[in-house]
């Protein structure tokens, strides 16, 4: 007889004959009655009216019954609170029975009723289990705690229960250990504050013995969590790695990913040139290569994560491309996968075979493949310059095939391959306009067209295979119009003379029978451009374009940190950051790589150590809240690509008036900084000293010294001299007006162009009386930092115009960064920690100052004045270190650490920004 | 963690369900049905996520077992949790599909409870579920209270893997060296890739605790020795290579990791009964059994002439067997004449290829097959995408050249040495992907 039998009842009255079956006196005839309860549960038929009766089957000695009616309880205690307490009698009883088989199956299943009045009862027998003398009831015990904490986590700190759990990070036995870490994990998720997986290196040391010892499944639980400590030097660091290592050889694939993950992690502290770091990256590659002969559904997720790792460490798997070659019978999600990883591993060396793979793979009968694979060629093209004659001539021969979706992946890779290598493989347009006709996907009607335009010179009937396009014009797709507005343009600017009904004929398409506002624009745009001035049109449609970048898809670096983090799971499946796909609190932590550190020293902070393990709370996203904005803006505004944002660093710039020292403060951070920013920012830190002040001076902010800014015999007798001040937290512009010449001058206003940080007058200039010749007057004009914004070069260069009853007048100035630095700009100690890790090590610069006699405390309480907050300082070895933050009006935080040496007059800066994701 | 588990058969009708966590919902079950099982397309990914929801799902015949969750959960874990999910159920009832799955669900659901709580793998090991799972298992009421605390410390210890006192009045072992041979060649007989996957697997019949050592002739081993000044029987291997470069090698759970980093010897104490040892995998020098030579050409639109060769390449007194060559056919063929010199050929018009099949075949032989496959005219400008030629056979070596050296059992407790345990080894070689374009 078999189970299925239990399925095949339904008469009517079933339930009836259920009940009575459910009181038998024989044991056999009860449990074939639960059974048949738990099957029409199973197919979805309501049983629940059986409640009762199958509760009172609980009391047994059987194990066999007994788990039957768990697991009836399990599924309808929820939706029958009240009856569920007749059960926890006899759970109670069970968790001190003498076989720790049930002790353990009662804690288990009470851990699953999600009922509240049950969980008050649990409480007592969880907490004599969690001591049990039995390694079995324990360890189940611990995941109780967890399911406990779900339900109700107020009620487990309460009892204490999150202490116990960390008490059986020391069981001697190995299970219990790997339970525990794996409950403690998931509760210290939710509460990413709590200090609750006190991780330091003798716990580490705990887990890394139970790692020798537990089931395949505790070691990931471990190795998962161990990949959340922060190791506090580079020697911890190596003898963590020395002790992961044999994992790599685990039969079970999790194992060894999630020790990759370690590695990957810890392997960031070691110094580069240390013999063990070579041997570490030697270490990882075989065990990644054999994880593709897992299987698919295990090969998919080590090939998205190789794929980060190959971003990350190119060098790890360089020799290995062969593996990566696909098999006929991969299933297509691998075939997609493996693709994407030969692109990245294609270089020099092995361009040949790559080459022939995918010519091989062109031919597949998977579209989606066969498409990826040809524009995998292009790709090739691109990265690997000497195989681009290769490529090309490879795509051509695909586009002889005359598969349709062949020939237009290979048109659309061509366009690409044409703006890498300019006059070179021309040649070839011909054969593409052969194939005009059978484009009929948006993508590659747009790259063929763009390929007419941009050769309109050298194809001679281009206006006419335009043109041809140029019927069916609304019914093409926006990308299409756009392509071929410009193409057109292009046309009409190389061929003037033949073309210009063309040209008029497509403006007009453009402009006044198009709905799109895209459309529309770029029509006018064009049609401006060409009767204004021509010659300017040429230079704009024409003009040279930026080189296309070798690397594509490339995971932008500080998500890709992150994603290392998570190698193993979905978010590395995924190649989203957990927030993007799991609810609630759990997804919010981010995860970072450790920074390298010196030797022990470096860029340590107090308790950075602690704060830097897994439970570091990001620091929330409101740090720096409109940088990504006005990033944004700045970008677009000078169409450059991206640059490191670290645009703050000048404003720490050296010494009074811009001596040589500046020049040197500068010099220290030439990675980060743009050229433009190299001009000396008026007030710097070292201003903020100011050398002259003795202790006791009052507190304020710095103010420059006035200077001329526009001189009389450039304004026709105004004299213009000035400076900034923040005062009470508002910014300053104050002017020196004065007359030189010999009328009087009225109508005084004043107006600024857009500049870095969006200043502007909040109010009108306010010179009332009229200034009579060799008058003097000072005027205070107070500035807000909501105008609109634009990058200026330098940084901190303030475009004015003034102007008055005679003739406007221009003039530019600089202003000290530090006028910008906002009162409120002390950071919480806890976030100052996690942003301070946060900041990449090249966004970070150093520098002294020179000559400065003030000691620690002096120098903070002037800083302050000028609303740089000492947030910490400690003292190692007689040099006071001071933690300090500044924020920008703008939102921006720049974090500062100054050493001061007592009797040393130079003083050590080293600061940063943390670049906005 | 893992927030639940389904069981679908091929209609997308759900078999069994369990459910570790309350942030999955009922319609859970419906959203991977309705997405994924009755999607039109072909599955793309064995991850879906749909509605923040995320499904793992792998496919045994036409029955589907997919983990659900909404946690940021470890996907490899997972998938290896599947997999064990199919190797424990299969070990109790033998094939995955739907008639078994109904006779078992009570123990599925035992299984379930016990492998896997809140979602946390636990254990998984068939051995020792054996003993404490009640579902045609050892009941708990027979069970004395030392063989209970023998279970659960057997479940939670260090070897969890065997239990004590397990007595044979013949201590025996045998040893199989199974290995999987794979090769893709180009046309021209080049060779684009080629690997060897091999699995010890070890069955053992021995009594107490013993502690055994395995040797092997790695290149690593070897070397090593032969600085030492020790000459062993490294030193008097005779035919072939002396040692062989394992490129890397993974262990079943029971193989002391740390030593095998670390000195890198082979030392555990074995599960009774059958069970994999480790598995490896080799690129270097692997001897291709077979040597495929392909020969197709297109006379007209309507006609293919396809002429194949193999030839073996091992020791002439080895025999291969169940050789199988399967030679793929466009899907417009309308007729196909078949001559071959040996074996037997035939047109499977359903599978679209040609399968010719030789019972045995010595070394240093070849054989040849050739074909005239006739064509419907179509006007599908598709080309076909002649997919390769793919091999199947058995060889009584290891392609690899993995040689086992010793297997040495100790056990100090129990008066039998290594001398008494009687020994087996044998060598299998199969195809695994081997295959040659055309």
């Amino acid at each position: 007889m078999t189970d299925s039998k239990y399925f095949t009842t339904t008469k009517k009255g079933e339930i009836f004959e259920l009940k009575a079956e459910l009181n038998s006196d024989k044991k056999e005839k009860k449990k074939e009655a639960v059974k048949k309860v738990i099957a029409s549960m199973t197919v979805g038929k309501d049983v629940s009216a059986l409640f009762p009766d199958v509760v009172n089957c609980m009391q047994t000695d059987n194990l066999e019954l007994k788990k039957l009616v768990y697991l009836y309880l399990m599924n309808y205690a929820k939706s029958q609170p009240d009856m569920a307490i007749m059960a926890v009698n006899t759970f109670v009883k069970d968790c001190e029975d003498p076989n720790p088989l049930i002790r353990a199956l009662a804690v288990r299943t009470m851990g699953c009723i999600r009922v509240d009045k049950i969980t008050e009862y649990l409480c007592e027998p969880l907490r004599k289990c969690l001591k049990d003398e039995d390694p079995y009831v324990r360890k189940t015990a611990a995941v109780c705690v967890a399911k406990l904490h779900d339900i109700n986590a107020q009620l487990v700190e309460d009892q204490g229960f999150l202490d116990t759990l960390k008490d059986l990070i020391s069981d001697s036995n190995p299970m219990v250990v790997a339970n525990a870490v794996a409950a403690l994990s998931e509760i210290a998720e939710s509460h990413p504050n709590s200090n609750l997986l006190d991780l330091n290196p003798q716990s580490i040391n705990k887990l890394l013995t139970a790692l020798n010892e537990c089931t395949e499944w505790g070691q990931i639980f471990i190795l998962d969590c161990l990949a959340n400590y922060t190791p506090r030097d580079d020697r911890e660091s190596q003898s963590i790695c020395e002790r992961v290592t044999p994992r790599l050889s685990h039969a079970n694939s999790a194992v060894v990913l999630s020790a990759v993950k370690v590695l990957m992690k810890f392997m960031e502290m070691l110094p580069k040139d240390l013999d063990y770091y070579g041997t570490l990256l030697k270490k990882l590659a075989p065990p990644l290569v054999t994880l593709l002969s897992a299987e698919p559904e295990l090969q998919y997720v080590a090939l998205r994560n190789i794929n980060l790792i190959v971003q990350k460490r190119p060098e790890i798997l360089k020799h290995e491309m062969k593996v990566f070659f696909v098999k006929y019978n991969d299933p297509i999600y691998v075939k997609l996968e493996k693709l994407d990883i030969m692109i990245r591993l294609a270089s020099q060396a092995n361009i040949a075979q790559v080459l022939a793979e995918l010519k091989e793979y062109a031919t597949e009968v998977d579209v989606d493949f066969v498409r990826k694979a040809v524009r995998a060629i292009g790709r090739c093209a691109i990265k690997v310059e000497q195989s681009a004659e290769r490529c090309v001539s490879t795509l051509l021969d695909l586009i002889q095939t005359k598969v349709n979706y062949v020939v237009q992946e290979a048109i659309v890779v061509i366009k690409d391959i044409f703006r890498k290598y300019p006059n070179k493989y021309e040649s070839v347009i011909a054969t593409l306009c052969e194939n005009l006709d059978s484009l009929d996907e948006p993508e590659a009607r747009a790259a063929m067209i763009w390929i007419v335009g941009e050769y309109a010179e050298r194809i001679d009937n281009a206006d006419e295979l335009l043109e041809s396009f140029l019927e069916g014009f609304h019914d093409e797709s926006t990308q299409v119009q756009l392509q071929l507005l410009t193409a057109i343009v292009k046309l009409f600017l190389k061929k003037p003379t033949e073309t210009q009904e063309l040209v008029q004929q497509v403006l007009s398409l453009a402009t006044q029978d198009s709905d799109n506002p895209d459309l529309r624009d770029r029509g006018y745009i064009y049609w401006r451009l060409l009767s204004t001035d021509p010659v300017a049109a040429k230079e704009v449609v024409l003009a040279e374009k930026p080189l296309i970048s070798e690397e594509t898809d490339l995971i932008e670096p500080t998500l890709l940190e992150e994603l290392i983090c998570h190698i193993g799971t979905l978010a590395s499946v995924y190649h989203k950051p957990p927030s993007a796909f799991v609810e609630g609190s759990r997804g919010v932590m981010h995860k970072r790589l450790p920074a390298r550190t010196g030797s022990g020293e470096g860029t340590e902070c107090p308790d950075v150590g602690n704060a830097a393990g897994g439970s570091a709370p990001e620091a929330a996203p409101s740090i720096i809240p409109s940088q990504g904005d006005l990033l944004g803006d700045l970008l677009n505004l000078d169409l450059a690509p991206p640059t490191t944002p670290a645009v703050l660093l000048p404003l720490l710039g050296g010494d009074i008036g811009g001596s040589p020292a500046m020049g040197a403060g500068f010099g220290a951070a030439p990675a980060v900084m743009p050229a433009s920013l190299n001009a000396p920012v008026g007030g710097g830190l070292g201003d903020l000293f100011d050398l002259g002040g003795g202790v006791g001076m009052p507190m304020g902010a710095y103010i420059p010294p006035k200077t001329v800014w526009l001189p009389a015999m450039k304004a026709k007798g105004l004299e213009i001299s000035g400076t900034f001040a923040r005062r009470a937290g508002v910014i300053q512009m104050e002017l020196v007006l004065t007359n030189k010449a010999m009328s009087v001058m009225t109508d005084f206003a004043i107006q600024f162009n857009r500049n870095s940080f969006g200043l502007a007058p909040a109010g009108p200039l306010q010179v009332l009386t009229p200034l009579g010749p060799n008058q003097t007057i000072e005027v205070s004009l107070p500035l807000s930092t909501v105008g609109p914004v634009m990058k200026m070069d330098p940084l901190n260069n303030l475009q004015v115009a003034v102007k008055n009853n005679i003739d406007v007048f221009y003039f530019s100035c600089q202003y000290p960064i530090s006028m910008l630095f906002v009162e409120d700009g002390k950071m919480e100690r806890q976030v100052f920690l996690a942003t301070w890790k946060d900041i990449p090590n090249d966004n970070e610069s150093q520098f002294q100052i020179q000559d400065c006699h003030l000691n620690s405390e002096a120098a903070s309480n002037k800083l302050q004045g000028s609303n740089i907050f000492t947030i910490a300082k400690r003292t190692v070895e007689g040099q006071d270190m001071l933690y300090m933050s500044i924020k920008l009006s703008n939102g921006i935080w720049v974090l500062a650490e100054l050493k001061v040496q007592a009797g040393n007059p130079n003083y050590t800066v080293s600061s940063g920004t943390r670049r906005d994701r | 963690m893992i927030g639940g588990l389904f069981i679908y058969n091929h209609k997308g009708e759900v078999l069994t369900s369990r459910v570790y966590r309350d942030d999955i919902g009922r319609n859970a079950v419906d959203a991977f049905r309705v997405n994924v099982i009755h999607a039109r397309q072909q599955v793309r990914s064995p991850v879906t996520n749909i509605a923040r929801t995320s499904f793992f799902h792998v496919k045994r015949s036409n029955i589907w077992l997919a983990v659900v969750t909404k946690q940021n959960v470890n996907a490899a874990m997972v998938f290896e949790f599947l997999y064990k999910m199919c190797d424990v159920m299969a070990s109790y009832f033998g094939k995955i599909s739907e008639e078994n799955i109904k006779n078992n669900f009570v123990l599925i659901y035992e299984l379930l409870d016990e492998i896997l709580d809140f979602g946390y793998p636990q254990n998984s090991e068939t051995g020792s579920l054996k003993t404490f799972i009640t579902q045609q298992g050892i009941k708990g009421q027979h069970q004395t209270k030392e063989e209970q605390s023998q279970i659960t410390s057997q479940v939670t210890g260090q070897i969890g893997w065997r239990r004590e006192g397990i007595k044979y009045r013949r201590n025996e072992l045998f040893l199989d060296v199974l290995e999987s041979v794979n090769l893709l060649m180009s046309p021209q007989g080049q060779v684009l890739s080629a690997h060897v996957s091999g699995r010890v697997v070890m069955k053992s019949y021995l009594s107490g605790m013993p502690e055994c050592k395995f040797g092997m002739n790695d290149k690593i081993i070897i070397d090593k020795a032969g600085k030492g000044g020790v000459t062993n029987e490294a030193g008097k291997s005779t035919s072939g290579k002396q040692s062989i470069a394992i490129d890397d090698c993974t262990f079943n759970q029971c193989v002391r990791l740390s030593k095998f980093d670390s000195e890198r010897s082979i030392s555990f104490i074995p599960p009774d009964g059958e069970y994999e040892l480790m598995r490896y995998r080799t690129t270097k020098d692997i001897i291709l059994p077979f040597r495929v030579i392909p020969l197709v050409r297109e006379v007209g639109r309507t006609k293919l002439e396809v002429k194949v060769v193999i030839k073996s390449n091992f020791k002439p007194s080895l025999l291969a067997q169940k050789i199988e060559v399967r030679i793929p056919t466009p899907l417009n063929t309308s007729g196909v004449q078949v001559i071959c010199m040996k074996g037997k050929a035939k047109y499977k018009a359903s599978e679209n290829a040609i399968v010719w099949k030789i019972k045995r075949m010595a070394g240093m032989k070849e054989s040849q097959i050739s074909a005239e496959i006739e064509l419907l005219p179509t006007n599908d400008k598709k080309k076909w995408a002649r997919p390769p030629i793919s091999m199947n056979f058995e060889v009584p070596f290891a392609p690899s050249g993995l040689k086992v050296r010793y297997l040495k059992v100790f056990e100090s407790k129990l008066n039998y040495s290594d001398h008494d345990v009687i020994k087996w080894v044998r060598y299998i070689g199969r195809s695994g992907i081997y295959e040659t374009r055309c």
